[in-house]
């Protein structure tokens, strides 16, 4: 059984790492598709099935799709995106390791507490996870309901053309932080300016 | 006793009052009216201690026993107590006057010798655009004053002693658009406060050893201390500090003879009658502390006769007429506190009533020729005025007699009091004392024969004073006659009535023995009057019959050139004082302002400002610094949680 | 197979292990969006992000016995929805103004 965890967790930590560092935007999100189906995988190690077919089913069906028309609509796949400066990036990688480490510190006393209940596997299955859901997590189901219709009118509101914009045009100079060079080669061929 | 209760606080109140409305409507006062009106307070607060005192039993119990009394009568110290001013702790020190013999005896000085200077003021002033203010100052140096002698402890006092060296100051630079009066105004009032270090910390040091500084508690306690104990010659050695100060004896007498700046009212009463007695005031009170410390006493009498010899020296030969007065004033103040001590307090004392006497007479008579020449004082360009202001030439030469000290005057009889305590204790001193009196006769006669005799050598116009400076005049004429006889010793039939009146307030008095036979007493007086005699004589010749004026200190020989030039000791004290002080305050100015002050005070903004410039840097307004500085802040936080902080 | 065999099976794996690689897909993820400077990778690692933590609870859920854990990733999954829709408008609406999805061209947070 390890054998199959220590699988998916490899195939997990590589698609994590090619999602951060592979250039093109299409590949990032091939890269975590793979990442979600891995940690899909582990879901079903651990008896989660509802959670693994819901897991599937919203974020690789739903979210990757959405990522992918995004960078289609915007054209992103042409862009061969500057890097943040040689520092910054060193300095990324190490404030993500620092982080790794001071969690880990964190339980270094191990996490190894008395289960809360007994054992019981049955909770993964879809009949279970409903009973709870809708018994004792009925009001943010319901809830929940409210937060999507927000969400799309956001979206909406959001996303759709305005009038030409009376505001003046935000300053576009040089960036900060790991600015190399302005983005005249963002300039895209966009007419919608 | 209600009656003593109310009139002990009306005393000092009614100054005080005219004090504060003079000042506070001192713009609508027109006229005479500010004068009248100050005149009349310190009028009432005089109606109202000769009350006191004819009611103050020692004066009925002393008539009745016929002046001989042993032991102090009951009520003999009457304390009126206003309210508890403060009480912390063990410390308890309460508003309170005491009326006894010595408080009363200055009251009525100050009152009544004051009242006699307001009335002359009100001619001599009157013509000054700020005479509204100059009389509320008077007034106010009054309450001062009062407070002084009337206080129940030593803090009353000192507040009063305060109150008195700022008065004088205010008033020494009354006519303030002169630098020079300004610099003799300031020069006063740090020469006070350098003795007024020494009160305070006597006053320390009295309340460490006693725990108390009512007087009537320390002089109490003060019997279980045996004499020559340290602490007891440290405190009185230390109140002599603050009197030598106030009463300007060596080392700290420069600033008497240029307060003569002021106006000449403020010369007779601040400087010869009633603030430079303070001092001999604050030694008499606690005379039982000063009977207790041997060694003090005779550091008073060294001090007191070197200055007497030392002012009249300088005397000799000054040629401003307020001057020769001033020298004339510290000089019988050496004799106040060589008779202090000699433990001959009542002397002292005895020398203060007849001194305030005869010194406002002599002064405000000085202000009447200075007022008749239109503003002269140089003796050199006076002379021949005996016939044209008689009454001020009368009342000059009483006065003047008075202080040479010629029977029957007053001043005979208190000098001489002194001369025979000096004589008990040593002949030199007796001498010193001697000679010093008949330096104090000839420099006096030189001042009134050029003064008043001779040809007019000025260009003004004499004329009399006005009635309202003659009268005070007349009155203090009459008092310097006759005043010898509140003392009068029992060689001439006399009870020493102030003598023992006084001995029942200071009980150090009661130590005040002469061992003198009659005999000798008799020889004593019969010498210094005859010198006296002799020496106006001497004075006569030389300024009368000739009319030796002095010239230029520049041509007189070596010795009289040092002491026309007051012995240099101003010279000396800029050098040793004044230079040091100067070169330690420019060295603050240019290395402490300069080099450490300010650069410290810029450095403190300049660090404000570099470091807003380095916080700006952090608001960069770039979004992925933000989520940079967002994943280090996380972290820091864990890390500090993790490690415990 | 029977529950008591999937009890054990699930209990094979301690939970250190779950712990471990969570939290590195987590630092990944961190250092992810401080490493890139396309917003839409970004927004992917958080998405990489979020999915560690439901891992975690996930891992916890199983072995506690808690249904509780599994409904709340199943809530962070809706919210994660609703949030990356809003996101992407966002990025839309920045590709039009500043014609770029550079993050440094979002410098404006100051004033």
């Amino acid at each position: 059984m390890q054998y199959f965890f220590y699988l998916f967790a490899a195939i997990s930590i590589i698609s994590a790492l090619l999602v951060v560092s592979v250039r093109s935007p299409i590949n990032s999100v091939i890269a975590l598709i793979v990442c979600f189906l891995s940690i899909a995988g582990h879901y079903i190690l651990l008896n989660a099935q509802f959670l693994a077919m819901v897991h599937i089913i919203v974020y690789t069906g739903a979210i990757m799709v959405l990522f992918l028309f995004v960078i289609m609509l915007l054209n992103l796949n042409s862009a061969t995106e500057p890097l943040k400066k040689l520092s910054t990036r060193v300095a990324a990688v190490l404030a993500g390791g620092l982080f790794f480490l001071t969690l880990l510190a964190a339980i270094r006393h191990g996490v190894n507490v008395a289960p809360a209940n007994a054992p019981d596997a049955s909770i993964g299955l879809v009949d279970k996870v409903g009973m709870s859901l809708f018994s004792e997590f009925l009001l943010p189901f319901e809830v929940s309901s409210v937060l999507f219709l927000s969400a799309m009118v956001g979206g909406l509101m959001l996303a759709r053309k305005d009038a030409p914009s009376t505001l003046p045009k935000p300053y576009i100079g040089p960036g900060d932080v790991g600015a190399a060079a302005p983005p005249t080669m963002e300039k895209s061929r966009n007419p919608t300016k | 006793m209600v009656k003593t209760d109310l009139l002990a606080l009306l005393v000092p109140a009614f100054p005080l009052l005219g004090a504060v409305v003079i000042a506070s409507m001192r713009r609508s006062l027109k006229g005479n009216m500010a004068g009248m009106l100050a005149t009349l307070m310190v009028a009432l607060s005089f109606a109202c201690s000769v009350l006191l005192f004819l009611g103050h039993e020692v004066v009925g119990a002393l008539h009745a026993a016929g002046m001989h009394q042993e032991s102090p009568p009951e009520g003999a110290t009457h304390i009126v107590k206003l309210f508890d001013w403060i009480q912390v702790g063990d410390m308890s020190i309460p508003f309170a006057f005491q009326i006894d013999a010595l408080s009363l005896t200055m009251m009525l000085i100050v009152t009544g010798v004051g009242a006699l200077i307001h009335l002359y003021s009100i001619g001599y002033m009157h013509d000054d655009k700020r005479v509204s203010t100059f009389f509320a100052m008077l007034n106010l140096f009054t309450f001062a004053m009062l407070l002084l002698v009337m206080g129940a402890n030593y803090l009353i006092t000192f507040i009063g002693w305060e109150g008195v060296g700022l008065c004088s100051y205010l008033l020494i630079g009354f006519w303030y658009t002169t630098p020079e009066y300004n610099y003799a105004a300031r020069k006063a009032f740090v020469m006070n406060r350098i003795g007024d270090v020494g009160v305070v910390l006597a006053l320390c040091l009295l309340f460490s050893l006693f725990g108390t500084l009512n007087y009537t508690e320390i002089f109490d306690k003060a019997d279980s201390f045996g004499s020559g104990h340290g602490l007891i010659v440290a405190a009185t050695m230390l109140l002599f500090v603050g009197a030598m100060g106030k009463s300007a004896q060596i080392p700290l007498l420069t600033w008497l003879p240029d307060a003569m700046a002021g106006p000449t009212p403020v010369s007779a009463l601040i400087h010869a009658a009633t603030m430079v007695t303070a001092g001999i005031f604050l030694i008499v009170r606690s005379s039982v502390l000063f009977e207790l410390a041997p060694f003090t006493k005779d550091f008073i009498l060294i001090i007191g006769t070197a200055t007497a010899l030392l002012a009249a020296s300088i005397g000799l030969f000054q040629n401003d007429i307020k001057k020769v007065l001033a020298y004339s004033t510290v000089s019988q103040l050496g004799y106040m506190f060589a008779a202090l001590g000699l433990g001959a307090y009542s002397a002292g004392m005895f020398h203060v009533t007849t001194h305030a006497f005869f010194k406002a007479l002599l002064f405000l008579a000085a202000g009447s020729v200075i007022h008749a020449l239109g503003g002269e004082q140089d003796i050199r360009k006076m002379g021949g005025l005996k016939g044209v202001t008689k009454i001020t030439y009368v009342t000059f030469l009483i006065g003047t007699i008075a202080i040479a000290g010629i029977p029957p005057f007053s001043g005979f009889f208190s000098k001489d009091s002194i001369l025979a305590s000096a004589f008990d204790r040593s002949p030199v001193i007796y001498a010193l004392l001697l000679f010093g009196a008949v330096l104090t006769a000839f420099y006096m006669f030189r001042l009134l024969f050029l003064t008043f005799f001779g040809t007019y050598r000025g260009k003004a116009h004499p004329h009399e004073s006005p009635l309202v400076m003659t009268i005070p005049l007349m009155v203090l004429a009459v008092l310097s006659v006759v005043g010898g006889f509140l003392n009068l010793p029992h060689l001439f039939g006399g009870h020493e009535g102030m003598k023992h009146y006084l001995a029942t307030a200071a009980h150090g008095i009661g130590n005040e023995v002469m061992h003198l036979s009659a005999t000798t007493e008799w020889i004593l007086m019969g010498l210094s009057t005859s010198l006296v005699l002799l020496t106006i004589w001497f004075a006569y010749v030389r300024f009368v019959k000739k009319t030796t004026l002095d010239g230029d200190p520049a041509d007189m020989p070596v010795f009289k050139r040092l002491i026309a030039n007051k012995w240099k000791l101003d010279e000396l004290y800029a050098t040793l004082f004044e230079k040091p002080f100067g070169v330690l305050s420019s060295w603050f100015l240019s290395f402490g302002e300069e080099k450490v002050m300010v650069p410290l005070m810029n450095g403190v903004g300049n660090v404000t400002l570099r470091a807003g410039k380095v916080m700006r840097r952090l608001q960069t307004g770039n979004a992925s610094f933000y989520l940079f500085a967002m994943v280090a802040g996380i972290i820091a936080f864990l890390a500090l949680t993790l490690y415990g902080v | 197979m029977t529950m008591d065999a999937i009890n054990s099976a699930i209990r094979v794996v301690p939970l250190e292990h779950y712990v471990v690689l969570s939290f590195l897909l987590f630092s990944i993820g961190i250092a992810g969006v401080l490493f890139r400077r396309n917003t839409i990778i970004i927004l992917m690692c958080l998405e990489l992000m979020f999915n560690s933590v439901n891992l975690l609870l996930a891992a916890f859920s199983a072995h506690h016995s808690d249904p509780g854990g599994q409904v709340f990733v199943f809530f962070i999954m809706l919210v994660a929805a609703a949030e990356v829709t809003v996101g992407l408008a966002i990025l839309v609406m920045m590709k039009r103004n500043v014609d770029s999805v550079d993050v440094n061209q979002l410098n404006q947070l100051k004033w």
